[in-house]
């Protein structure tokens, strides 16, 4: 086909026009970059984004003069990918803030790239500590949870109650043994001790048995399970099949993984989060809330922690304005440092100057089957630490931006 | 306690009886694989996928129909197997007559496909699937505790590995499998309807693996992945064992079980590569593997 001058003329005004259109709205962009596809699905994924779509209605943007649109994508577990969308989105797609993130791999990978295009990055989903240690930056925040909350929590906890003695099962890459690392000095600092751990291949283990027949056989008290997901789903199926007496320690078990486990197999077992939805009033709430767009499923804490971190971008946006906001991402973190946090899953707390958020975290015990009132009603509180104590000390970090 | 070499014998000998719990799967989906490759010289890598979808089935039956483990051990096969002649049938068939390597794209495709619609519609974190009543509970042995429904794991999949060697092996339908497998015209030509058996075996391949699945549901969740996870150390299983060769991928099967157990005993970070390590030294010594007719 011939392409005449007049054809050429009127497909370019066309062109034209959303252009056009676009500069007059002055308009933020979030993208959630999650794990659409792969194990963390159930604990980030499609509901992550609609709690984003939740805290912009809870806000009401529309009625604040702010347009916001939201974009996700799917990181696939892989950081070469993950942080290939996120320049993207910088570079091209204009985005301004992005948020979940599960997986420590990814979630370090899309750190250095917000840090090299000046944006603004918050983290929920990944676990790893050193987001706010060895390699904070000063356009990251880490939201939820940390690997240092996991291991304070349940290991200092089960460590008092008289847990003495600790065998570890460790996924063999970088989270399962940053976990093991930090809740074996837990154990110890409460008088514990470690008398074995087995590191097994991740990932692409499915049977756990000869592990826990391990961990059996080593006598310790608690077996800690350094695992995540679909892992530690098989280790306690399993270990609940071999007839382990020894207390169970799931060092990170999501709501998610306790639905699929179901309670006659969970019983019992201790886990730590900072947040649920049958917790207190607002956190029901919000659950009632995020209902119709997550309909059969309650939030984890990752994904409360996506919605929570949205709105206080949001609350700073409404003050500072967009124009401040799609400016350098240090100044937008800043200001959101500065700012204290409030809102229904974790209440009121704050963002420490190495990006670490603080709120309280707590301990649950899972319910026996004749306890639970019905799907998803898992938790009772055991004990609660509170938000200046749930996180590891500033000066322990070893973070750039913290000024010794 | 008894020792041998500065370990302990008890131990050792429970990594060993659960090394060959894990076997009997390998077994069973290697089986199945054997069985398909001989025959279709077709490489099923959707294997593991039915084999996922077997235990979903399984699943969907008891929570939605009330149908509990033991009619599904039995209806789960025939309900895939059908399935899986049916994929025969109107893909598999149309690549007969082209190289090895566009059998397994296509089934590595389904078996992405597969695996992505099961993890659309049930999540990623696997569903819960109690044990049977009636294999609940424990053995002491002495050096392990044994769960009954490990004893039954091992025990039915011997029979089942068994019971397809025999049928294969010693009746006429066997026998008539076997010629078509050496040379389908000729049997063609003798009045068997040969499509239909290729269609027959595939059917009967994919129908181990969601015996399997069943099998599976009870001691591992339900979930999306279980598939995958299988998959690649079952293929090694059928590459030790010889391509095609039904006895070989049984023995093989469990031996390489026994070797993992071991292994997750004395060097548990190596268990993942152990088996890899013994296919390069078999394809090194014995390129046929080891029960395998050199071409």
């Amino acid at each position: 086909m011939q392409i005449d001058r007049r054809t050429l003329l009127a497909t370019a005004t066309l062109a034209g026009i959303p252009l056009g259109a676009r500069a007059q709205a002055p308009s933020l962009k979030i993208g959630v970059l999650t794990d659409l596809s792969g194990p963390y699905k159930d604990l980030a994924g499609p509901v992550a984004v609609s709690c984003v779509t939740q805290a912009l209605e809870d806000f009401g943007v529309s009625g604040k003069g702010m347009k916001v649109d939201v974009i996700s994508a799917d990181h696939q577990n892989k950081p070469d990918v993950g942080a290939g969308i996120a320049r993207q989105w910088f570079d091209r797609d204009g985005v301004d803030l992005i948020v979940e993130v599960a997986n420590s791999g990814v979630a370090l990978a899309v750190a250095g790239v917000a840090k090299e295009k000046n944006k603004v990055y918050i983290n929920s989903g990944a676990a790893t500590s050193d987001l706010t240690g060895e390699m904070c930056n000063a356009n990251t925040i880490h939201w939820a949870y940390d690997t240092y909350m996991l291991a304070k929590s349940t290991g200092g906890a089960l460590a008092r109650a008289g847990g003495d003695s600790w065998f570890f099962i460790t996924a063999d890459y970088a989270f399962g043994k940053a976990l093991q690392r930090d809740t074996t000095g837990f154990v110890e600092a409460n008088k514990g001790r470690v008398v074995g751990s087995v590191a097994y291949p991740f990932p692409g283990t499915t049977d756990f048995s000869s592990l826990l027949l391990q961990a059996q056989a080593s006598g310790a008290k608690v077996v800690g399970l350094c695992n995540a997901g679909t892992d530690t789903i098989n280790s306690i199926k399993q270990a609940k099949e071999f007839g382990l007496t020894q207390t169970i320690a799931g060092l990170l078990l999501f709501i998610s993984d306790v639905h699929s486990l179901g309670l006659d197999v969970a019983q019992g077992i201790a886990v730590t989060d900072s947040f649920y939805w049958d917790a207190n009033a607002r956190t029901r709430a919000f659950s009632e809330r995020l209902k119709p767009k997550a309909p059969n499923v309650r939030a984890t804490m990752v994904q409360a922690g996506v919605y929570s971190s949205v709105l206080h971008y949001l609350k700073v946006a409404a003050q500072a304005g967009v124009p401040t906001m799609k400016g350098s991402g240090i100044d937008v973190v800043d200001r959101m440092k500065a700012m204290p946090t409030d809102d229904d899953c974790f209440g009121p707390g704050s963002i420490r100057i190495d990006g670490r958020k603080i709120h309280p975290s707590y301990l649950w015990s899972i319910k026996k089957p004749s306890e639970s009132k019905g799907p998803w009603d898992y938790y009772k509180l055991v004990a609660t630490t509170p938000a200046d104590e749930a996180f590891r000390p500033l000066s322990a970090g070893h973070c750039s931006l913290v000024k010794s | 306690m008894l020792s041998i070499l500065g370990y302990n014998v008890g131990p050792m000998l429970a990594q060993g009886v659960l090394g060959l719990i894990n076997g009997a799967f390998y077994a069973l989906l290697s089986l199945g694989l054997a069985v398909i490759f001989g025959l279709l010289n077709i490489i099923n890598f959707a294997h593991g996928a039915l084999y996922m979808i077997g235990a979903f089935v399984a699943w969907v039956l008891l929570n939605y129909l009330g149908i509990g483990y033991w009619p599904s051990l039995i209806l789960v096969p025939i309900l895939v197997g059908c399935f899986g002649m049916l994929i025969e049938r109107v893909l598999i068939s149309k690549l007969y007559k082209l190289d090895h390597l566009y059998g397994l794209l296509l089934t590595f495709g389904l078996a992405l496909i597969m695996e992505g619609l099961m993890r659309n519609y049930f999540g990623s974190s696997g569903m819960p699937f109690a044990v049977p009543e009636s294999l609940r509970g424990a053995t002491r042995l002495g050096f392990m505790i044994m769960p009954t429904y490990r004893v039954w794991v091992v025990a039915a999949s011997f029979v089942v590995c068994i019971g397809t060697w025999l049928v294969i092996e010693k009746t006429s339908i066997g026998a008539t499998l076997r010629a078509a497998t050496e040379n389908p015209a000729l049997v063609q030509a003798f009045g068997v309807n040969v499509p239909r058996l290729v269609t027959m075996t595939y059917g009967g391949g994919v129908a181990l693996a969601a015996f399997a699945g069943v099998m599976a549901a009870p001691m591992y969740s339900v979930n999306p992945s279980m598939g995958s996870n299988v998959i690649i150390v079952v293929f090694a299983v059928v590459v030790i064992g010889g391509m095609g060769s039904i006895l070989g991928s049984i023995l093989t099967g469990f031996g390489l079980g026994l070797v993992e157990g071991f292994t997750k005993y004395l060097y548990p970070q190596g268990s993942g590569v152990v088996i890899f390590v013994l296919m390069v030294i078999v394809l090194l010594l014995r390129p046929a593997g080891l029960f395998g007719k050199a071409a």
